[in-house]
């Protein structure tokens, strides 16, 4: 977290974002301006349009109007420009998708290797540095199929870190994994928080929202229903539909 | 046996059978190499390519081979005199064997564009997902992550692919390449009362050829398996 957010350059700009599956309105007027160094956790019910949100942002899903711009640039077209703009923006995965083929430590120098055109010992070194940092270093040449859950998550974390992104995608990282190994996963994310990085988290993890977040963004039937700190959001919340939400999954 | 000792000295089998594997080899390496041409042009998200990739697969999947092999000999070779091979030190057979060569990559590019195809399907899209994240272009994902592992789980439909090339180099027989079933043929005509020692001696020979591929490439599958 930085000391003054709002004065931080914008990183990620969403305009009245407008995006369609059929005749299924999914993003309806999303307006969301993220910071340098801001964390933002985006919550909401199943459907909500929240992994969609997360994956419009480095055009994974393309959108039907509006515009989206990463440090200032609005997304370019599919091409060498966006594939050098997604460089910059690190995504982790529901499901880790690590490349199955390779070991952890060839997933971790791919980016850099292939993208950034570093040397061969820096990344591997470097990527050795990440594999340390988020627990993993001792796994380095297994592949991924060998590694528990939150193992593979937190490769999957290094692996988007290698790249030096300005902005960290989360869609949904702990939703996939048993139980006893969220907090591993969660324990890097606030790791990485703490450090400033840049981050949009689409979550179920209220613990997480409370302990990182600089704001909560509340989505429901493809909208922005209420944006707040972690704080007033779950002890106050203004809107209807976020107190039913809360209530559903608070009360246990 | 003397009857089959002097057939075994009139006609040269090793040679012949060596022909097949040279037909076998290198027209596997073309169909290769064209099929994977082809199943990259079917994924690729320019639609022109995508639709002419579909249109030779299907054509030439449902072309038999022999018409192919005709075209390429007499059409191409004979009425068109396009000639493969600089002449001379190459002779006319070698011209055959070239089309024929051609013929066999020709018609198995779609077979083992087809079995690339199956390959690349039982790669998870996230696994595309994830490459274009990093910022991968489509030639590097497709490079780096996609084929890499559509190739281990396409290794054995290319196994068979293999295996129903080098058994059907045989067609090519008909257009004046001297392989193994050519052989037969004349051995045949002049010692038809070794009908049947000729015919176990090309079984042994193809099996032998074949057997092996299949054990090799059922054994190699398993190993290069991508564990998910």
């Amino acid at each position: 977290m930085t000391d003054s957010p709002a004065a931080a350059q914008p990183v990620v700009e969403m305009e009245h974002v407008d995006k369609f599956f059929g005749d299924l309105h999914v993003l309806n007027d999303i307006n969301l301006t993220v910071r340098a160094g801001e964390v933002v956790v985006v919550i909401g019910p199943s459907g909500s349009g929240k992994s969609t949100l997360c994956r419009t942002i480095n055009r994974l899903e393309g959108i039907n109007s509006g515009t989206i711009k990463v440090a200032g640039e609005v997304l370019p077209e599919e091409g060498r420009e966006l594939a050098r703009l997604r460089s910059r923006v690190g995504m982790v995965f529901q499901s880790f998708n690590l490349f199955a083929h390779k070991t952890v430590l060839e997933n971790v120098t791919l980016g850099p290797v292939k993208v950034k055109k570093s040397g061969t010992e820096d990344a591997k070194k470097r990527g050795m540095e990440l594999l340390e940092r988020v627990g993993v270093a001792n796994q380095a040449a297994k592949y991924p199929a060998q590694l528990s859950g939150g193992q593979q998550q937190r490769v999957a974390i290094a692996r988007a870190l290698a790249m030096d992104p300005m902005v960290m995608l989360f869609d949904e990282p702990t939703s996939a994994l048993d139980p006893e190994m969220v907090n591993e996963v969660l324990d890097v994310m606030v790791g990485l928080a703490q450090r400033g990085m840049t981050m949009i988290v689409v979550t179920h993890e209220m613990g997480f929202a409370r302990k990182a977040a600089d704001r909560v963004v509340f989505m429901s039937d493809g909208q922005i229903v209420e944006e707040a700190d972690p704080e007033s959001f779950f002890t106050r919340p203004q809107s209807t539909r976020a107190r039913d939400f809360l209530s559903k999954i608070l009360t246990h | 046996m003397e009857r089959l000792m002097q057939m075994l000295s009139d006609y040269n089998v090793l040679a012949a059978f060596w022909t097949t594997i040279q037909l076998t080899v290198y027209g596997a390496i073309g169909a290769l190499v064209l099929g994977t041409i082809v199943a990259v042009m079917r994924v690729s998200p320019v639609a022109v390519f995508s639709r002419a990739a579909a249109l030779w697969t299907n054509v030439i999947l449902y072309t038999p081979l022999t018409l192919i092999a005709f075209f390429f000999a007499f059409g191409v070779l004979i009425k068109m005199n396009i000639r493969l091979l600089p002449e001379p030190p190459a002779t006319l057979l070698d011209q055959h064997f070239a089309m024929g060569v051609v013929a066999i990559a020709v018609y198995h590019s779609s077979l083992v564009a087809e079995a690339l195809r199956s390959g690349i399907n039982t790669v998870p899209l996230g696994q595309a997902e994830a490459a274009r994240a990093l910022g991968l272009g489509f030639g590097q994902s497709l490079r780096e992550v996609i084929l890499p592992q559509a190739f281990r789980g396409a290794i054995a439909p290319l196994g068979s692919t293999l295996i129903a090339l080098c058994k059907n180099t045989t067609v090519v027989a008909t257009i004046s390449v001297t392989e193994a079933a050519a052989l037969m043929k004349s051995m045949i005509e002049f010692y038809s009362d070794l009908i049947v020692p000729i015919f176990v001696i090309m079984v042994t020979g193809f099996v032998i050829l074949t057997l092996p591929l299949g054990m090799f490439f059922t054994w190699w599958s398993k190993r290069a398996a991508v564990l998910r």
